[in-house]
């Protein structure tokens, strides 16, 4: 079982780092030529095995489950979070005319996010969404110091909760 | 052709309002940590709006999937950078701005 997870691994970011590959580098290079498979990709698959072997381990941890379903789950919460950037920056640009008042304050609270990538996503989320910012994280009690910039903004983190459910579906940590 | 023009110079007069926005947020708020709030969350939406504003002139090609794959980029590394500068400022003991007080 955990060899197959391991090769499972290897698979995803081999293809990974080859479509990345194609898209940056092969048909700016070899489009004016005539179409060769073989010579269009063989170094690509060099540099992919080369990157793959250096890295499948940190990019796909062999403890993750469900990848692809987590992949699938991230998809539409990357469209909400640039609905949310979009909202953050008309909120910003409100406060900078002078329309909502400037109140900021420091918050704690905790979170039940644990893995490293939930972690990491939902400090990124609160940096991007309107009025709020994170200051710091400790990653064994889930606890998350964060500057806001107002009542509103802090009380949809502590209160409302929204975006913390949103994250804890996308890697199943409800 | 003049849609398409008209279009993406839409998109970067509003990409280069929001930048110039972050920036009076960073002259008119009282200290560090809401300065950071300005620059932070205006020039992501800013460079958002230039870089789509640049792929609508280019027209479909691999430059506008280089061009989307920057703006992906800085996604995740806007976020990260704000994050160690408001951690430094925080870790060191920067005063924060409460209403009332005065400037810094």
């Amino acid at each position: 079982m955990r060899e197959a997870g391991r090769t499972f691994s290897i698979v995803l970011t081999f293809c990974i780092m080859f479509a990345f590959w194609m898209i940056l580098t092969a048909w700016t290079v070899y489009l004016p030529e005539p179409y060769d498979i073989f010579k269009v990709s063989s170094r690509g698959v060099l540099a992919a095995l080369i990157v793959t072997f250096l890295t499948y381990e940190i990019f796909v941890p062999n403890k993750g489950k469900n990848v692809l379903l987590k992949i699938r789950r991230f998809i539409p919460y990357v469209a909400w979070e640039l609905w949310q950037i979009y909202l953050a920056t008309i909120d910003v640009t409100k406060r900078v005319f002078g329309i909502l008042p400037v109140d900021p304050r420091i918050i704690e609270f905790d979170t039940t996010l644990r893995s490293d990538f939930a972690l990491v996503t939902f400090a990124n989320s609160i940096t991007l969404t309107p009025g709020t910012i994170t200051i710091d994280v400790d990653p064994e009690r889930g606890i998350y110091i964060v500057h806001a910039i107002a009542k509103e903004p802090a009380d949809s983190l502590t209160v409302d909760q929204t975006m913390q459910k949103k994250v804890g579906h996308v890697f199943m940590e409800e | 052709m003049l849609a398409i023009e008209v279009i993406s110079t839409v998109f970067l007069a509003a990409g280069a309002f929001f930048m110039i926005t972050g920036t009076a947020g960073l002259l008119k708020f009282p200290d560090f940590y809401t300065r950071l709030h300005a620059t932070g969350k205006a020039d992501t939406l800013g460079q958002i709006l230039i870089i789509v504003g640049c792929m609508i002139y280019e027209g479909f090609s691999f430059i506008t999937i280089k061009l989307l794959l920057v703006s992906a980029f800085y996604l995740l590394v806007g976020p990260t950078g704000t994050h160690a500068l408001i951690r430094a400022a925080y870790v060191t003991g920067v005063p924060v701005w409460k209403k009332g007080d005065n400037r810094m």
